[in-house]
C-alpha cells in the first residue's frame, strides 16, 4: 500500500483471479460537505483507482508496472455518512499494452445497491514499444 | 440555509478567495488551498509525502490529483455562481496524461455549462510547467438537488 493509501486507512479486504476489494472506512477528516457530513469524492476517486490498479495486478498475476490512463465515476446515490466504503473492480480485459477495469463502491453488504459505478483504462508500463513510433522526449 | 454557505457568503463579500479551502474538511486534510496570484482562482495541492501512489518513479497517486481536480472545480462553482449548497458530484471522468512528480500542483477549472440543475466544470492540473498538464477532468455538479 502507497503513502497515500495509508493516510487514508485503505486496506485490501479481498482478492480473486482478476479481481480485488479495498475498504475506506469512513473518517470525519474525509468529509467533503459538512452539513450531510457525506464523505468527498476525491477520496472516493482514491478507493476506486486503487482497487483498480490491484484488480490489474491480480490479472497480471504479479506486480508490474501499470499506470493509469483514464478513470471515470458515475454517483448513483449519496454515501451514507459514518459508514466504510468498500470497492470491487474487476479486471475484465487486458490487451498487449492496456487493461480495462469495471468497479463498483457500496456500503458492506449492500453490493446490488452501489454508490458508485466507474470504468478505467490503464497503460502496462512495463511493455516496451519496440513497434511503436520512435519516442520522443516529450512521451516520459 | 445551512452554516458552510453562510460561511462562503461572508468570505464573498470580503473577497477572502483563499479561504475557500475551509469550507471543506477533506480539502483541508489534503493540503489543498486557493491562489489568486494570476488574477485567476487556482487550486494548489502542496506536495507532502502522504499524497505518493508510486513509490518507485516516485509519483502522486492518481486520487491525490483526482482530489485537486473535484476540489478545484467546487472552488470555481462556489466563487462564480450564486449557489445556496454545496454542489453534488454526479460523474467525474480523470485522464492521466503524464505521472505527476513529487512536487506542488496547480488546477484551473472553467465552468463549461451552467444549466439550472447542472454544472459542467472541464480542469486541468499542471506541475512546473502549465503547458505540460498532468492531468485533466471533466465533472458534472448538481447544484440545485430536489
Amino acid at each position: 500500500m502507497s503513502r497515500h493509501n495509508a493516510a487514508l486507512d485503505i486496506t485490501m479486504v479481498g482478492r480473486a483471479e482478476a479481481q480485488a476489494t479495498m475498504r475506506l472506512p469512513y473518517n470525519e477528516k474525509l468529509i467533503g460537505n459538512p452539513s450531510t457530513r457525506v464523505l468527498h469524492g476525491g477520496a472516493i476517486t482514491t478507493l476506486v483507482d486503487t482497487a483498480s490498479g490491484a484488480s490489474v495486478i491480480m490479472k497480471l498475476g504479479g506486480p508490474q508496472p501499470i499506470a493509469t490512463l483514464d478513470l471515470r465515476l458515475d454517483y448513483l446515490k449519496r454515501a451514507t455518512p459514518g459508514e466504510d466504503v468498500l470497492a470491487t473492480a474487476d479486471c475484465y480485459r487486458i490487451s498487449r499494452n492496456i487493461a480495462f477495469v469495471r468497479s463498483i463502491a457500496y456500503h458492506e453488504g449492500e453490493q446490488d445497491s452501489p454508490i458508485v459505478a466507474s470504468s478505467a483504462t490503464f497503460m502496462l508500463t512495463g511493455v516496451s514499444s519496440k513497434a511503436g513510433p520512435p519516442k520522443s522526449e516529450e512521451s516520459q | 440555509m445551512t452554516e458552510p454557505m453562510n460561511t462562503l457568503r461572508e468570505l464573498k463579500r470580503s473577497g477572502q478567495f483563499s479561504r475557500l479551502p475551509e469550507l471543506i474538511p477533506y480539502s483541508q486534510f489534503m493540503g489543498i488551498s486557493v491562489e489568486q496570484a494570476t488574477g485567476e482562482l487556482l487550486g494548489k495541492l502542496a506536495y507532502h509525502d502522504d499524497l505518493i501512489g508510486n513509490p518507485s518513479l516516485p509519483a502522486l497517486h492518481g486520487g491525490s490529483l483526482g482530489a485537486l481536480l473535484e476540489s478545484t472545480a467546487i472552488f470555481q462553482i462556489l466563487w462564480e455562481t450564486e449557489i445556496q449548497t454545496l454542489p453534488k458530484i454526479v460523474t467525474i471522468t480523470v485522464d492521466y496524461l503524464r505521472s505527476a512528480k513529487p512536487v506542488d500542483t496547480y488546477a484551473r477549472g472553467f465552468i463549461t455549462k451552467h444549466g439550472r440543475r447542472v454544472v459542467n466544470v472541464a480542469v486541468t492540473a499542471w506541475q512546473a510547467d502549465r503547458g505540460k498538464p498532468v492531468a485533466t477532468a471533466n465533472v458534472h455538479f448538481l447544484v440545485h438537488p430536489t
